[in-house]
């Protein structure tokens, strides 16, 4: 393990793992309780033709990226709030319009430098020390944004009407919650990849919903969780040759699986 | 009663209120008052809008037309404060990490302010509430392992934190035994009687509201009746909110359509 971390591109690649460990563990605990898991497909997806956009005009992906999946979150959510609408139709809609403006932009580029697989994927040898910086920061900020607002964003999952009722800004919160998730989700792309990336909003929270009926422990154990994932998975794929988004994927499923074991033998 | 009733001052007020949906009216021509201090009952079958009413007087629900206040305010945020509000069906999860004391917890967030979490103060005052439904022995229970009655009583104890002046009750007695359902309109009256506290609870069963409720409106898209709950009970009203098959299960001393004894005769 020391001797991976002798490769700068591995060292960042653990960095990031850890910061997005503790980032997505948090996320998923609401991802989870406001069954928001097809929101995070939806919204990871739309990256994709922010990253086309970025390699077309020539700036940094992610920036796109991050406009793009900020932009969609917050549509879904204001679709989803419409009468006639429901989040799973608007959903639907943005996620393909999103890809769809992605492969219109890569035909559109007459370069083909861009490392699209890897950002679908995941790739972490394009991991730079800006980016750890990048995951570092926005990191931060999406988990001092739960902490501030953890009782509101409770109470709202909870139950939203009464929320509303009780005088919780139950829209700002909506659209608040979106906005982070959005942003958890892009600083993931490299490391996890758009297609994968849902997988780990949604797990974390599941397996620690399968051991513990208090949110405390479920947050506890949702952290873990997901830094057990992250870095096992890096670890796994460094000796194993293997990709290492699917690898923390894998290992990550494997872990939920166990869980649900143990939260039966529990309670038997 | 009632005259005394009339006496107080009016805390929710709805004038030639209009709901339309899908271009069908469901409420019409609503004119309707609740005053301080008052269990009022609305009654009503299903689909008379009922449930779209409270949420009219909460301003969940903007009206085509009329007005709606709320302790003299339009419905919004402000007056909403001083409100605690128990839907029909409680959207909550049942699998919901929390414990019944944490639930009740989220009644006191409103007064918390942002940025900070509740502390020993706000605790005490939901054990009170907890208290106050007899639910104290199930603090620290996860809620989703209560039964659907002790659910229902933590929302209560939820709803009573905040401290509201008037609580607005949608079918309060859905998924709750006979027993409990006495003990909750005993402790409804008994909030009134020492805290002053308004209740306007909405029933489809006639009984339950005649027997606890200080006034009834008899509602079925348009209001039939409006007054005390003596006189609700008349066949001429309840055909026109109910239909004309109706058969009244209930023999009180106010059952004016059949000619069985009572025994409170």
């Amino acid at each position: 393990m020391i001797e991976m971390l002798e490769f700068e591109f591995m060292k960042n690649a653990f960095l990031a793992g850890i910061v997005l460990g503790v980032v997505l563990a948090v996320v998923s605990f609401f991802v989870v309780l406001r069954r928001y898991s097809f929101i995070g497909v939806g919204v990871a997806h739309s990256a994709f033709g922010g990253v086309a956009l970025g390699s077309l005009i020539g700036i940094s992906p992610t920036l796109t990226a991050l406009f793009f999946a900020v932009i969609v979150a917050n549509a879904i959510g204001y679709v989803g709030r419409q009468e006639r609408l429901s989040t799973d139709t608007a959903i639907g809609i943005f996620f393909a319009l999103a890809m769809a403006l992605g492969v219109i932009f890569i035909g559109l580029s007459d370069k083909y430098n861009t490392d699209l697989f890897g950002y679908l994927f995941g790739n972490i040898l394009a991991i730079t020390g800006t980016d750890l910086l990048l995951v570092s920061i926005l990191g931060a900020v999406v988990i001092f944004s739960c902490y501030i607002f953890f009782k509101e964003l409770l109470f709202t999952a909870f139950d939203s009407e009464v929320a509303l009722v009780s005088g919780m800004p139950v829209v700002f919160l909506d659209h608040f919650f979106l906005t982070i998730l959005a942003v958890s989700i892009v600083i993931s792309i490299k490391i996890v990849g758009i297609v994968l990336v849902s997988a780990l909003l949604v797990i974390p929270g599941a397996a620690a919903s399968q051991v513990t009926v208090r949110y405390v422990p479920m947050i506890a154990i949702s952290i873990a969780v997901a830094l057990i994932s992250t870095t096992g998975g890096l670890i796994i794929s460094y000796y194993a040759d293997l990709a290492s988004g699917a690898t923390i994927v894998t290992f990550a499923s494997l872990i939920f699986f166990f869980m649900v074991g143990a939260g039966k033998l529990r309670k038997r | 009663m009632e005259e005394t009733i009339m006496e107080k001052p009016v805390i929710v007020e709805l004038s030639d209120v209009w709901v339309g949906y899908d271009g069908k009216w469901v409420l019409k021509s609503i004119f309707l008052d609740c005053r301080a201090g008052e269990i009022l009952g609305i009654v009503g079958p299903n689909g008379a809008g009922k449930s779209t009413l409270l949420k009219v007087i909460l301003g969940l629900i903007r009206p085509d037309r009329g007005t709606v206040a709320l302790f003299g305010k339009k419905p919004g945020r402000e007056a909403r404060l001083e409100a605690g509000y128990l839907p029909q069906i409680s959207h909550a999860e049942r699998a919901f990490p929390v414990t019944a004391l944490d639930v009740v917890l989220m009644g006191v967030y409103n007064r918390t302010g942002l940025f900070r979490r509740p502390g020993l103060k706000e605790k005490e005052t939901a054990m009170e509430m907890l208290v106050c439904v007899n639910m104290a022995e199930h603090a620290g229970k996860p809620f989703g392992s209560l039964s659907g009655g002790q659910q229902q009583r933590i929302h209560i104890a939820r709803a009573l934190a905040s401290k509201p002046k008037l609580l607005l009750l949608d079918e309060p007695s859905t998924g709750v035994d006979s027993v409990a359902q006495e003990d909750f309109y005993v402790l409804l009256a008994n909030l009134r009687d020492e805290k002053g506290l308004s209740a306007i609870m909405v029933s489809h069963d006639i009984g339950v509201i005649t027997s606890h409720a200080d006034r009834v409106a008899c509602i079925n898209i348009e209001v039939h009746y409006h007054g005390g709950p003596e006189l609700c009970l008349s066949p001429e009203i309840m055909e026109k909110v109910f239909g004309k098959d109706l058969k009244i299960m209930v023999h009180d001393s106010r059952c004016a359509t059949c000619n069985k004894r009572h025994i409170n005769d």
